[in-house]
């Protein structure tokens, strides 16, 4: 068995079975989860057996002036497959998203990464502090408005 | 009567020598014994992101250098990747036989660093990390008629490499690969089944298989835990489809298994040049792309190697314009730190040590 | 005037000082001329110590070199041999700190008390025929005595030094110190029984079989009891250079580093001395009478390169090991080693209470023969306690694995 890349199309008619209202919309090889659901889609995408996302890659924000995409690049050993589920968030002050740490224990320094340098806040992260800058500094330097 | 004791928090880091480089640990002792551990980070940070969002697409390529700066060469290859799939492009042959032999010895001069240091964290004098270097250096030698820089390469490019390797270099390479062997014999008689050493790492700090999984753990550390896992034959990149190789895996996830891959390893990245250098043909080894590539808007790509740390990854976006709009790195040494309380805590202050260096960090990764 | 020495002076064996004392005292009076006698004495101690110690740094650092691959000092003298000349120059010219909240008292008397016990232990050792600087009738004991008290030292410089990683090597440091300090004595009683004198100069002269072969076992606690006591690899966890940058003296610098240095290496010297002195048979050798002390300076450097071999291959091991190491492993040893020796001297002593030297042979036998049986048998039984137990058979490879396997093995 070849190890593939799941589309976006095939997450999201499994995704929308399991979490109604959860998808938004797939493209290509993503698919958009609706941001307030990220953590019971992260739960159902690591313990569905079909699916079994154990492992999280990465998580990485995008700043598109007007919204910001956080993207969730997911592995499965077992089922030889990768797929990316993508979170967008509308506006720029006081962004927040569910955390996906109870979920997968790697999330941990990213979410505080993504927090540090894109101004992102994840609820229920236990300990949503800065992680390359210091407490009180100025702003979040990946921003595109951070010049 | 029970003596009273206090608890004692001590700063390891940014400034000891066994921090590989400017990390910081907060630590509680009680005794000799970690009662909770805070790692900081950012002593490093230069914000490589950032700055690869003011630079062209081929400029990006020195900032990948400075990140894990012991293995320059793999985190060329990694941003050359994610770019060629934004470019949807594949170099020719020749680069890419070229590529997977520089990544691999770059391999082996950072696994040799991860564990001449690691031994050196155990107290040994320097004898084991000497032994290391000496061939680390013939690697940097070779790096240096390749592309004339030994530390900060740049040899790759979008496309394939920056330039063929020279006359000289194959012999050279031969040469090396003939002693490889007996150096690295050498260093395993010497600290292999050294009595010491399986007492100070065996059984120590532990890391369950699926605390690795769920933690996002990468590379030799995931490996030593017991999972067969390499990015290498899972999804091939360059020349890795067409040689063959094992992955070292080990059982108990201890500070000697993570030891003991790396050592494995080294002699399978061998194995990859030796097959690379007699598949190689003559032929272009770069793609004739523009020098200022702009990729079509809206496209990302997420290119992917086994770094020697683990799963080094760079997440590009493109609005089409001749920078990145974004460039996000996925990198290993960060995201292996995860488990850094679980490894630590309940173990004493030499442990700690030895179990940071097992876990290989590089600071230049880690806060970027 | 006419000044000799008493025949009970504690010191009326020692020749040189006996020669001094009478010189002066023709021209001085005799409370002045014992003060000058003990002064050259002295002053002879302190350079040889010293100038042991900066030859034994050289000869460390370019044998390590050698042993590593690499070159070592050589740029300033022939072979670099100025090497520590100039390493001492730059200490003494280097800014020396105090840091704040030290306690001033302590920290600087620290290093001096270090120095002071490595030269203290070569008063004793003879280095030929009757040339002990002073001829100790309890030589033995003021060995142990003046090697107790760099654990003072160790603490007195990391408790002032108000640094946590001082408090860490200090607190270490006289953990191991202490602990080291139970197998070697009973070690040392070994010997003691069979020269039937404290006397260093007697332990030579009884020595007619080293003993190192009349007691392999004690000589081997001995050499890694003193290595333990020394901070040298694989017990050197008072220093600890990757986990405690420096341990104890973390916080000194200038000539305090210098000295504590020199009482380190010094340290080894005298050690060396020591162990050549118990268990080589010292300056004893062919033609004895006139180059005693190059057999002696030989054996010395025997027993220095085997501290500098070892320091340069093993790792260092952990604290707790190094103490299930002290009392679990060398204190059964040298318990058994007092044992079978005062068994046999029972036995083969004649009626005067003296060993000939076919009695040191059928002893040399019997000890070789327990000494073979002890050692792998405790061995295997310590490896035991510090190994952890019930570990998974040894990592392996997986030979062409591939990535469906791979899947397959996530439980």
């Amino acid at each position: 068995m070849p190890f593939q890349a799941l589309t976006g199309e095939a997450l999201a008619d499994r995704l929308a079975e399991a979490v109604p209202d959860s998808v938004e919309r797939a493209d290509g090889d993503c698919v958009w989860v609706e941001p307030s659901q990220i953590a019971i889609t992260a739960q159902f995408l690591r313990d569905d057996p079909g699916l079994d996302f154990q492992f999280l890659n990465a998580i990485s924000a995008v700043d598109f002036i007007d919204s910001f995409d956080v993207v969730y690049h997911l592995t499965s050993f077992r089922q030889q497959h990768k797929g990316v589920v993508k979170a967008r968030l509308h506006g720029r002050e006081s962004l927040s998203l569910p955390s996906v740490y109870e979920v997968w224990r790697g999330a941990d320094l990213q979410e505080r990464e993504v927090w540090d340098l894109m101004g992102i806040r994840f609820e229920g992260h236990p300990n949503m502090k800065r992680i390359m800058l210091w407490e009180g500094f100025d702003g979040h330097p990946l921003r595109k408005d951070y010049l | 009567m029970p003596i009273r004791t206090e608890p004692m928090t001590v700063n390891v880091g940014p400034q000891h020598p066994s921090t590989h480089g400017v990390f910081r640990l907060r630590i509680t002792f009680d005794g000799e014994e970690i009662l909770e551990v805070e790692p900081v980070f950012g002593y490093l940070h230069r914000g490589t992101e950032k700055l690869a969002e003011e630079r062209n697409y081929v400029q990006v390529v020195t900032l990948t250098d400075r990140l894990d700066y012991v293995s320059s060469m793999i985190n060329n290859q990694a941003y050359c990747l994610a770019v060629e799939q934004l470019l949807e492009v594949e170099p020719p042959d020749r680069g890419k036989y070229l590529r997977t032999i520089a990544a691999e010895l770059q391999r082996i001069a950072a696994h040799l660093m991860g564990i001449g240091f690691f031994l050196q964290d155990l107290g040994t004098l320097g004898t084991p990390l000497m032994y290391c270097f000496r061939t680390r250096e013939k690697i940097l030698d070779l790096f240096e008629m390749l592309c004339g820089a030994r530390i900060t390469v740049s040899y790759l490019r979008p496309g394939g490499v920056f330039a063929d390797a020279p006359e000289d270099f194959w012999p050279a390479l031969d040469r090396f690969l003939t002693d490889l062997p007996g150096e690295l014999s050498e260093l395993e008689q010497l600290i292999l089944e050294n009595e010491i050493v399986m007492v100070r790492t065996r059984g120590v700090s532990t890391l369950p298989l699926d605390m690795a999984i769920n933690s996002s753990v990468s590379g030799p550390v995931l490996r030593a835990s017991g999972l067969a896992w390499d990015w290498r034959k899972a999804e091939p990149y360059d020349a890795y489809d067409r040689v063959e190789f094992d992955v070292p895996v080990a059982q108990n996830g201890d500070n000697y298994d993570r030891f003991w891959v790396r050592m494995q390893e080294l002699h399978q990245s061998a194995r990859i040049v030796r097959q690379c250098v007699e598949q190689i043909e003559p032929g272009p080894v770069r793609l004739d792309l523009p020098l200022v590539l702009r990729p079509e808007p809206g496209r990302e790509a997420y290119g992917r190697v086994e770094a020697s740390k683990g799963e080094l990854a760079f997440y590009l976006f493109s609005d089409g314009g001749i920078s990145p709009y974004r460039c996000k790195i996925r990198s290993p040494s960060l995201i292996n730190l995860t488990v850094t309380e679980h490894l630590l805590v309940g173990w004493k202050l030499a442990d700690m040590i030895v179990t940071l260096g097992s876990v290989d960090i590089n600071m230049g990764e880690v806060d970027r | 005037m006419n000044c000799v020495l008493a025949e009970d002076n504690i010191l009326h064996g020692t020749p040189l000082l006996r020669w001094v004392y009478e010189l002066a005292g023709l021209f001085l009076p005799c409370w002045l001329s014992y003060f000058i006698a003990g002064f050259v004495i002295m002053f002879i101690l302190v350079n040889a110590v010293l100038l042991g110690a900066a030859v034994f740094v050289w000869t460390e650092r370019r044998l390590v070199g050698r042993l590593q691959n690499r070159v070592g000092p050589n740029r300033w003298g022939p072979f670099g041999m100025f090497q520590p000349i100039a390493d001492l120059l730059k200490l003494i010219v280097k800014e020396d700190l105090i840091p704040q909240g030290a306690d001033k008292i302590a920290f600087v008397a620290a290093p001096i008390i270090m120095v002071a016990t490595a030269i203290l232990m070569l008063a004793v050792v003879p280095f030929a025929k009757n040339t002990a600087l002073a001829d100790l009738n309890v030589g033995v004991l003021y060995v142990l005595a003046v090697t107790s008290l760099t654990s003072v030292a160790i603490l007195m410089a990391g408790w002032s030094s108000n640094n946590r990683y001082a408090l860490f090597g200090a607190a270490r440091g006289v953990a191991v110190l202490i602990s080291y300090e139970v197998p070697v004595v009973l070690c040392l009683l070994g010997v003691v029984i069979v020269a039937g004198s404290m006397s260093l100069a007697d332990v030579v002269t009884a020595q007619a079989v080293p003993f190192i072969l009349v007691q392999p076992l004690a000589m081997f606690v001995f050499v890694a009891g003193t290595s333990a006591e020394l901070n040298r690899t694989p017990f050197d966890v008072a220093e600890a250079e990757s986990e405690l940058i420096a341990g104890y003296h973390i916080e000194y610098s200038g000539i305090k580093f210098g000295l504590i240095q020199a009482a380190e290496f010094g340290g080894v010297v005298t050690a060396s001395a020591v162990i050549a002195t118990l268990f080589l048979s010292g300056w004893a050798g062919p033609a004895s009478n006139y180059i005693g002390w190059l057999w002696l300076l030989i054996k010395i450097g025997v027993v220095a390169f085997l501290f500098i071999w070892i320091r340069a291959t093993f790792p260092r091991l952990r604290i707790d090991q190094i103490m299930a190491f002290a009392w679990k492993f060398l204190m059964p040893l040298s318990f058994i080693n007092l044992m079978a020796v005062s068994l046999e001297v029972y036995f083969l002593r004649d009626s005067s209470g003296a060993l000939t030297t076919t009695d040191l042979w059928i002893m040399t036998v019997i000890n070789l023969v327990v000494f073979a049986v002890c050692i792998p048998l405790f061995g295997s039984l310590i490896r035991d306690k510090v190994r952890p137990a019930q570990l998974q058979p040894t990592a392996r490879a997986t030979p062409g694995a591939t990535v469906q396997q791979a899947g397959g093995e996530v439980t």
